[in-house]
């Protein structure tokens, strides 16, 4: 059913906006200690995110909530499936939002290394849960005729899973670099555009190995040899892939991230496309699996929740790009100063 | 314990303790709002003072609101996953509506408020404190009529062994979605009102910033006494409406297990579950629940007895929240509007400013109260009189949510209590000194 099919690539597109922009607030966190030399440099690293992160998330909450709307069977399979590594990601998320809110309101150094450790795992545990949890998904997980779910949480930790953990950090990380690069400026500058610029070839390289592991590990290729048109998606990525190292040289930032954001939109895509129709393939039998025909809701709330989405989802978009030319330009040592920054 | 007392325990801690925030979260941002607008049109500065001020308090609570909801929209999928599958073409879509719609509206704009003073107009940093208010009220508008399809389910069929949904409009508009709002809502504001009055009344017993202060608390005054009185008024209606539709909610409200005609309200009631009776009953009221619910004194009101021994929510637990949610209800009342007696010599009423100052826990009590009426009251059913709570949970191992549950305590607990310590810190420093 068509329905069945659009809601499909809906879903993988709300996943994918919400890597793209909650990506560089993980990014920002996890480098938030290696970076964050001084207290004033911390300052301008959560200052950097702060109007935006919270809108962010939203896609978190909008995707979760669309996979619960479009595809409950999806929903309640995979969420109780996954529930550890998911519990894991909400207590992170719930410590890195409380952390850039308290940090700065006791003056005292103890206070705020609490909340800068929150600040870090809140930020890389989720990175890294979010990739191997999709990396799993890619490869499919042991899920009987009843969707239950016949592993652990270290089920998920396989080579594979790991793999795709490591290449959601190295994406959000260089992601985060380049987003500092842009926002700040002096001595913080310059090092988050040196971090950018050796981390990338480990992107790189990290990207290869995962785009060769998939033809072993999955069957994300199935779709790509039956239909060859898409592997212009792959190309895109590769092609985004250099362009940010291209736009990194040129020292245009801006476009480097931008380049950056298409990496992780097609990186996203590239396994939504391979996955199709399947959205929680089993391991066990490939009957058993939960696929966008099987799992959907019923097509009166497909339609309705599609008139909901094409109407609101442009509107979001709008504001939020308000918000984000409302605050361009560089966070700087003055911005700190007024009583409402963190 | 099993799966689905774990899964129920946590469920409840996580709803109460994210229930904490949400409240203020409501009204604050109206009052906030309000503050900022006096600013914008008179230009005075303690307008401005004031918005920073309750502001701050607002963000710091409203951090915390954010972050515990987040993890409810998951728990459906995590801990009820039989729930979700079986009615996710209803419940699950108004959830998605909520977040596309409303959430995603207060959390962008409120970022923009946040960091926007200098980069917007006076008129238009206003407006974005509006929309993030505008933003919060639809958020609660989608999560209240989702919650009311649980009460009450409507606008379904059963088919391929799940609910499916037939008539969108039937659980948009049903009463009991418009009253559970209208309520919820009110009682939202009354809780905010209730914080901006006892800290005001904490300052003003000091006599620090007078002007500031009173003028706080009387904004928060006229705001609070409508809403003690708009949420008795609604709760009245709910109980209407819970009559004809919760039957065994209702009668476990007043702990009744006869049928009968002429029911009583009792001042006070002990109910004893397994003998079916009730061993203290004082102060009967003869017909009065059967005038409250029927408008007649004389109408039959059904009792527990009328229902299987497995189709009865847990007595005592309802009951007594019931009764300490009512008794509240009329003290606000009384609360609000002895405050406009006291309100031209506010700074010499100090006994009526202590009890303001110890009344500030009192709404968030009734608040919790309330939802354990609705949610408790509701048992043994997940969605009443469709699917029972025992058949929704997910086939987890019992291990899994134990320990999420201690988690859930523990990190809630930690940040309850900082977010708390915040909270009371930064009220009780008051507001930055005025420029000139």
């Amino acid at each position: 059913m068509v329905l069945q099919t659009i809601w499909f690539f809906l879903w993988g597109f709300l996943w994918a906006v919400f890597f793209m922009t909650d990506g560089f607030d993980f990014g920002v966190g996890t480098l938030y200690p290696f970076l964050g030399k001084s207290d004033q440099d911390k300052r301008i690293m959560i200052n950097s995110l702060g109007p935006l992160w919270d809108g962010n998330e939203v896609w978190l909450i909008t995707a979760g909530g669309v996979t619960f709307a479009a595809f409950p069977t999806l929903y309640a399979v995979m969420f109780s499936s996954l529930y550890s590594a998911l519990m894991l990601i909400l207590f992170a998320l719930i410590l890195r939002g409380v952390s850039f809110e308290f940090r700065g309101k006791v003056d005292d150094p103890r206070w705020r290394k609490i909340w800068d450790t929150c600040i870090f795992t809140g930020s890389f545990l989720p990175a890294l849960l979010f990739g191997v949890a999709f990396a799993n998904i890619f490869k499919g997980l042991p899920i009987d005729h009843n969707g239950i779910y016949h592993g652990t949480l270290f089920t998920l930790l396989n080579p594979y899973g790991l793999l795709g953990g490591v290449l959601f950090v190295m994406l959000f990380l260089v992601h985060g670099a380049l987003w500092l690069a842009i926002k700040t400026e002096g001595d913080l500058h310059h090092r988050a555009a040196s971090v950018a610029n050796k981390l990338w070839p480990v992107l790189l390289g990290v990207v290869v190995i995962f785009l060769i592991a998939s033809k072993f590990s999955t069957r994300l290729y199935d779709n790509y040899l039956a239909h060859p048109a898409f592997f212009i998606v792959i190309l895109i990525t590769v092609f985004a892939l250099f362009g940010i190292k291209y736009f990194m040289v040129k020292e245009t930032f801006f476009k480097a991230w931008f380049a950056s954001a298409l990496t992780i939109v097609g990186a996203t895509f590239y396994g939504i496309i391979g996955l199709y129709p399947d959205m929680f393939p089993s391991t066990i039998d490939s009957q058993f699996s939960l696929t966008a025909h099987n799992a959907s809701s019923s097509p009166l709330t497909l339609k309705i929740m599609l008139i909901v989405v094409i109407i609101f989802i442009p509107v979001v978009i709008g504001y939020q790009i308000w918000a984000y030319t409302l605050f361009k330009g560089k966070v700087t040592k003055e911005d700190l100063a007024y009583e409402e920054a963190y | 314990m099993d799966v689905v007392l774990l899964s129920r325990l946590q469920f409840a801690a996580a709803t109460m303790f994210h229930f904490l925030f949400v409240p203020f979260t409501l009204g604050l941002s109206i009052l906030v709002a309000y503050m900022e607008t006096r600013y914008v049109k008179t230009g005075d500065e303690t307008y401005l003072r004031m918005t920073k001020f309750w502001g701050k308090l607002f963000l710091i609570n409203f951090s915390l609101g954010v972050v515990t909801g987040i993890t409810l929209e998951f728990q459906f999928g995590t801990n009820w996953s039989r729930y979700s599958a079986y009615v996710g073409d209803i419940f699950g879509s108004l959830l998605a509506i909520e977040a596309t719609v409303a959430f995603s509206l207060e959390s962008i704009l409120l970022g923009v408020w946040i960091f926007g003073w200098k980069k917007l107009s006076q008129k238009a940093h206003a407006a974005v404190m509006w929309l993030v208010a505008f933003g919060s009220t639809l958020s609660a508008v989608w999560i209240l009529i989702a919650n009311a399809w649980m009460q009450s389910p409507v606008g379904f069929t059963i088919r391929d062994g799940r609910a499916e949904l037939v008539d969108f409009a039937a659980i948009l508009f049903q009463k009991h979605a418009i009253f559970k709002f209208l309520h919820t809502v009110s009682a939202a504001y009354v809780l905010s009102a209730f914080f901006v009055m006892g800290v005001s009344a904490y300052h003003l017993l000091k006599k620090q910033n007078v002007d500031f202060f009173a003028r706080s608390f009387k904004i928060a005054l006229g705001f609070g006494t409508i809403f003690s009185f708009i949420v008795v008024i609604t709760g009245d209606i709910n109980g209407v409406i819970v009559a004809e539709k919760q039957p065994t909610k209702l009668a476990a409200m007043e702990s009744l297990w006869d049928t009968t005609t002429r029911a009583p309200v009792y001042l006070f009631v002990l109910p004893d579950e397994d003998n079916e009776k009730n061993k203290i009953e004082i102060g009967a009221l003869p017909g009065m629940l059967s005038f409250l619910v029927h408008h007649d004194i004389n109408a039959e009101v059904r009792g527990l007895k009328e229902f299987p021994k497995d189709e009865r929510p847990p007595v005592l637990i309802t009951s007594f929240a019931f009764k300490g949610m009512v008794v509240l209800g009329f003290y606000f009342i009384l609360a609000t509007v002895l405050g406009w007696w006291k309100r031209k010599r506010l700074v010499d009423s100090s006994k009526y400013l202590k009890l303001m100052l110890l009344s500030i826990p009192l709404p968030y009590v009734a608040c919790e109260l309330g939802w354990i009426v609705s949610e408790v009251g509701r048992q043994p059913w997940i969605v009443y009189g469709l699917m029972k709570t025992s058949d929704a949970v997910s086939p987890i191992a019992t291990s899994q949510v134990l320990t999420t549950l201690i988690a859930f305590i523990m990190v809630y607990g930690l940040l309850g209590v900082t977010g708390f310590y915040l909270i009371a810190k930064n009220a009780k420093k008051g507001p930055e000194p005025a420029v000139n």
